[in-house]
């Protein structure tokens, strides 16, 4: 403890007053610790001790330890294997589409004109809605017979959620509806950050607007650009509420979808605690890459 | 961006701005189809193809509050001594139910809008009470491996809601906490306060240390300096982190579909949940869902110059 008092900063002249800093530090900082750890690290070392049993949590049997075989059994399974295919493919597309129409709304908007603010603040709306409550209303818009997107776009009768080639793709629109507004949120952010100059520069030497784009903008817009995508990637990755809202189709079964089956209908508790236990070592590892480049961002 | 000079620049300055309106539009064409729904009466909300221009009506939001039964083929009603917004129910072809002694039954709704404000509003405050605090000791005081705990209570953010609801719903089953305000009142309190802790540390960060400094020198205490200089210097982080916390709790739906039931059961799973089996009225899940919607949309407008902040976690400043 003495060695701690001598580490803190010597602009700390209170310690001899009231409460020493050491204690108001640990009263402020020690009880959140505890608290956290009592609701996500126990809880996990709880159901990692669950993994390694047949426990299912509808009956009275006890828990049979039977080693590593629910790790063995999901690892080989294919159709585990299809929902983090079915994830991975969601993943993509729905990513894919934020960046478009998120930078490209950026792009767009990186401009003075009236009332910029308040559209800006409108674009923004969807992104802050309850993902659970937009997937039901996006149902509405859906339907075959008297939803509006049909109706807009003259497809007729077109099966969207419905349809199991279809539906994953529905799910990943109504995503990229929901959170381009956020990849334009940290574009713009990029956009207004690239000194003006570069840009008058490259205008008196006559540079194209594709070369401007490429060799300024591009460039100076990535590392923002990247944390938004990463941060999307995890969050796509993670993904429950909008599929299990708006569709039943198997091909929407994404991990956590089928996480939840397996551990809330078809309860079996000891094989979902080692499925979540592959899927948070995955997300470990997505949130590693994560912090390293908020890191990044916030040296620059 | 590029001092507009020539024509050619304007003119496709004027394509971007129009092109802007439009696509602002589309955006916000599935709110406004929400909101529209919310005020029609119920023929046609389903109708093919869809109804655009339309009287609009308040019977939907009635509907929302209250339960119903279908009328009879030829049973009466008091119509003419019926207040006028009972009356929109008989005109649907239904009446409200009542109790033994008269009373108005409420539908499912105002019990889970309460929930869900209960819910929200008590672990924002206990999540931006102690991320503030702890937010104050990491940017105050040397902590041994700051860094690495900083990680901790983010990452602790960062796993899937299913993964930890699991143990979550074993534990809170043997401490008989399912189903109940307390548990999910705790677990949104553990889920915020990492991301009241990120946010709160760059507002305090940024308030320059010697503010405390100089009344630690006219005889404050650590206690004092931070309860006067410091809180009211970080007052608009305070309030921009609750609103983002607010939300946040407001809007969770895996957890509450897991961890509840009835009782302690908040909004996002029950609007999803009036579905059904049947022909649902989309009228009614309509204004169920504005109502909810609502709020969050007004703390959007009010949060605008703080959003770019709390959805990086600090990390981007403007």
């Amino acid at each position: 403890m003495t060695s701690l008092i001598a580490t803190l900063d010597p602009g700390s002249r209170a310690a001899t007053r009231g409460l020493s800093d050491i204690a108001i530090r640990n009263l402020f900082v020690i009880p959140t610790i505890v608290f956290l750890i009592i609701f996500n690290i126990f809880p996990l070392l709880y159901s990692l001790g669950y993994s390694f049993t047949d426990f299912r949590a509808s009956t009275k049997d006890p828990a049979n330890f039977i080693g590593l075989k629910n790790y063995m059994d999901l690892l080989s399974d294919p159709n585990i294997w299809s929902n983090f295919t079915i994830t991975a493919q969601y993943v993509i597309v729905s990513v894919t589409g934020q960046v478009i129409v998120g930078f490209g709304l950026a792009l767009l908007l990186n401009r003075s004109f009236p009332l910029k603010g308040l559209v800006t603040t409108l674009l923004l709306l969807p992104m802050m809605l309850s993902m659970a409550v937009v997937g039901l209303f996006w149902k509405l818009l859906y339907d075959p017979n008297f939803g509006i997107i049909n109706y807009a776009l003259g497809l007729g009768k077109f099966e969207w959620l419905a349809n199991p080639k279809f539906a994953l793709y529905a799910v990943a629109l109504t995503d990229v509806w929901m959170w381009s507004p956020f990849v334009m949120l940290l574009s713009l952010a990029g956009l207004s950050a690239v000194p003006k100059h570069l840009y008058e520069a490259a205008s008196i030497d006559r540079a194209s607007r594709l070369y401007t784009f490429f060799r300024i903008t591009l460039p100076l817009v990535a590392p923002i650009l990247l944390i938004a995508i990463i941060f999307r990637t995890m969050e796509a990755f993670k993904t429950f509420d909008l599929a299990y809202v708006m569709t039943s189709q198997p091909t929407t079964e994404v991990v956590s979808i089928r996480l939840y089956k397996m551990a809330f209908q078809e309860w079996q508790t000891g094989k979902s605690c080692a499925l979540a236990y592959i899927v948070l070592i995955m997300v470990l590892c997505i949130t590693n890459v994560y912090v390293k480049y908020l890191n990044k961002a916030k040296e620059r | 961006m590029a001092v507009v000079s020539s024509r050619g620049q304007r003119l496709s300055n004027r394509v971007a701005i129009a092109a802007i309106l439009v696509i602002t539009l589309v955006f916000l064409a599935p709110i406004y189809w929400i909101g529209s729904t919310a005020f029609k009466p119920r023929s046609l909300a389903t109708t093919s193809p869809p109804t655009i221009v339309y009287q609009p009506e308040i019977s939907p939001m009635v509907k929302l509050f209250t339960k119903r039964v279908q009328l009879k083929p030829n049973e009466k009603v008091d119509y003419d001594n019926a207040p006028w917004w009972e009356r929109m129910i008989f005109d649907g072809g239904e009446r409200i139910s009542r109790t033994g002694k008269g009373a108005i039954q409420l539908s499912g709704y105002p019990d889970r809008f309460i929930n869900s404000l209960i819910v929200a509003v008590t672990s924002t405050l206990l999540a931006v009470g102690m991320g503030t605090i702890t937010a104050y000791g990491f940017s105050r005081f040397r902590v041994k491996g700051e860094a690495d705990w900083l990680f901790f209570i983010l990452s602790t953010r960062m796993l899937p809601p299913i993964v930890v609801a699991i143990p979550m719903f074993l534990m809170y089953r043997a401490a008989g906490l399912n189903d109940s305000h307390v548990g999910l009142i705790l677990l949104y309190t553990a889920f915020n306060v990492s991301f009241a802790v990120w946010l709160m540390k760059g507002f305090i960060d940024e308030i320059p240390k010697e503010y405390e400094e100089a009344a630690l020198v006219d005889g404050y205490t650590r206690l004092q300096a931070f309860w006067k200089i410091v809180l009211p210097e970080a007052a608009t982080g305070i309030a921009a982190t609750a609103v983002f916390c607010f939300i946040t709790a407001w809007n969770e739906y895996a957890f509450a579909l897991i961890l509840t039931n009835k009782k302690a059961q908040t909004a996002p799973p029950f609007i999803p949940s009036q579905i059904g089996s049947g022909l649902p009225d989309w009228t009614v899940i309509a204004a169920g869902t504005v109502l909810f919607l609502l709020p969050v949309a007004i703390f959007t407008f009010l949060l605008r110059n703080h959003l770019l902040r709390g959805m990086s976690f600090g990390a981007i400043r403007k």
